[in-house]
């Protein structure tokens, strides 16, 4: 297999027969956007309002632990977020990465991503501390609310037009 | 405040029986500054909820701010009880990033440091879990086997607790003469030490009484609530990345991993005793076939050249002068590198947008997921049980809130 898969036609000739990918295929149909292997590690991006579906696809194949959700702010570009999962499978011993990317104008108001804790739990605290860091509000939520930050804090500190030091 | 942490009591028709409890910031059994919001009815726990973030720095945010190189001391900072292991997630990430080979030695040096601090790690929770059940002697017993350790890394290091050893490409300097010699000397004699540990703890009755079917946590929920390392080996699941995802040249290491299915605090400790003995084993095999060689990538813009070639050749001077001013620049692009650490699945996700500066660091901790899985294994037990779940988790706050 060669070092980079740049986009979904290569993954999809290269490695149809990967778990993870022949699920999203199968499941997921347009709203499979896009996938790349890069350094040994798949990316599948997916559309934003497809992720809970996506996240049951990928548990369905074996990907049965969710370690991690985490943002990039890719500001001033659009789509400004993106937000990522990575799924370990227990069984196959491998991981994959799930991506969305989120208009700017979404992010805040809650009607761009669902909630990953309908199937598995462990989204709670890391969609929290997503929500508190880059402002990205998660529908279908139970308890979404700051974590790290005081409650009364202004603003989101890791987007990228938040200051590192000096004032707000 | 904007809404109660915890609106009002909820136990139906019997909302006047049951009480709410703030236990810490400042308590001593909850190892920081961890704030448990606890609903009794008398002292059963009803409901618990962590409130977290009372040592929040923005460490993501600041590594925005500096070159990659510079995040290397930052990364010590997270997790006070391993270091090497934030160090080695860190290192091994950006070097995927750079897809730069490490040489075999640095390889294994860094195998035996993140063993030793594995060490490191379990003893100072093993002193402070028997401390928070009442077994005071323990303590003495562990922090004086875990000098030792200490003593070894700043003699590899320069500095007993934040060490910063690990460097992307490599170590930061070959390894002291003596060193092989006296980590050798050390685990020679520790076995019999986890022994002593073990006749003081393991067929203790008040001991085994505190622990035994205290903090259930099947093997469904340990998957569902994110919990990694030995509290998930406990719960009778057998994944450890050291084996099932093998990195830095963990795969030429023969270990077993310890696995329990008592599901409760019990097996947690019985779990982690052995794994003290695994890691012994495994750095026992690092001293043996440690092979020859340099502790650095041969990659001169982006290592920094030894000091003796800085002073004397030009090339290395303008190396140098120029990784300290202007960093180096890392290809676009993202990945996750996941180890084990002490306390479970530690991730360091790095995306670079191409500069010397990394674009987002994100770090995965493990005790921040394992707490999530606090409120299944206390509810409707007693409140003197809550410490040692906690004990049993090994939560460092440090890494919690970052």
């Amino acid at each position: 297999m060669s070092a980079t898969l740049a986009d979904k036609e290569a993954v999809l000739r290269e490695m149809g027969e990967h778990a993870a990918v022949a699920a999203f295929v199968a499941g997921l149909g347009e709203g499979f956007l896009d996938a790349r292997w890069d350094r040994g590690e798949l990316t599948l991006t997916v559309a934003a309002d497809s992720v809970v579906a996506a996240g049951r696809a990928a548990q369905a194949a074996g990907y049965n632990f969710l370690e991690d959700v985490t943002a990039v702010d890719w500001y001033p570009s659009e789509p400004r977020f993106q937000v990522s999962y990575h799924i370990v499978s227990h069984g196959l011993k491998e991981r994959i990465r799930l991506r969305v990317m989120l208009p700017g104008s979404e992010a805040g108001t809650g009607s761009g991503i669902e909630s990953m804790t309908a199937v598995w739990p462990s989204a709670n605290y890391y969609e929290r501390e997503v929500f508190d860091l880059f402002g990205i509000a998660f529908t279908g939520h139970p308890n979404l609310r700051r974590i790290l930050m005081p409650d009364d804090w202004q603003g989101h500190p890791l987007r990228k037009d938040y200051p590192v030091e000096g004032y707000r | 405040m904007s809404q109660p942490i915890l609106e009002a009591p909820v136990a139906e028709g019997a909302s006047d029986q049951t009480m709410v409890l703030n236990m810490g910031p400042q308590h001593p059994s909850t190892h920081g500054v961890l704030r448990l919001v606890l609903e009794i009815d008398g002292e059963v726990v009803v409901r618990l909820y962590p409130e977290i973030g009372y040592l929040h720095t923005g460490i993501e945010k600041t590594c925005e701010a500096k070159f990659y190189q510079q995040v290397v001391p930052l990364t010590d900072r997270i997790d006070y009880l391993s270091p090497m292991h934030n160090n080695l997630c860190y290192c091994l990430a950006v070097e995927k990033l750079l897809e730069l080979p490490i040489p075999d030695k640095a390889q294994w040096m860094r195998v035996l440091l993140s063993e030793l601090t594995r060490l490191n790690s379990h003893l100072v929770w093993l002193g402070t879990h028997a401390m928070d059940i009442g077994a005071l002697t323990v303590f003495l017993y562990t922090f004086r086997e875990r000098e030792e350790i200490l003593r070894i890394f700043e003699q590899v290091a320069g500095q007993r607790m934040m060490t910063s050893y690990f460097r992307i490409g490599g170590l930061a300097l070959e390894p002291p003469l003596d060193f092989f010699d006296r980590v050798r000397g050390f685990i020679r004699t520790f076995p019999e030490k986890i022994d002593e540990y073990s006749n003081l703890l393991t067929g203790n009755p008040i001991f085994m009484n505190r622990l035994k079917d205290v903090g259930h946590l099947s093997a469904a929920d340990a998957i569902a609530l994110g919990v990694t390392g030995p509290p998930l080996r406990a719960s009778g699941v057998d994944f450890d990345l050291r084996r099932d995802m093998p990195y830095s040249s963990y795969e030429k290491f023969r270990f077993r991993v310890p696995v329990s299915d008592r599901c409760d605090v019990w097996g947690r400790y019985l779990v982690r005793l052995e794994e003290m003995r695994e890691s012994v084993k495994i750095i026992e095999q690092a001293l043996d076939g440690m092979p020859e060689g340099p502790v650095k990538a041969d990659a001169p813009k982006i290592v920094l050249p030894d000091r003796e070639k800085m002073k004397t050749q030009m090339e290395s001077l303008i190396h140098h002068f120029k990784i300290v001013t202007e960093g180096f620049a890392v290809p676009a692009g993202e990945v996750y590198q996941g180890i084990e650490s002490s306390r479970g699945q530690m991730g360091y996700y790095v995306v670079s947008d191409g500069t010397a500066k990394p674009y987002r660091v994100h770090m995965r901790n493990p005790s921040f997921a394992s707490l999530q899985a606090l409120e299944t294994m206390c509810k409707g037990r007693l409140l003197a049980d809550v410490v040692a779940v906690i004990g049993s988790i090994d939560v460092v706050l440090g890494e919690i809130d970052r």
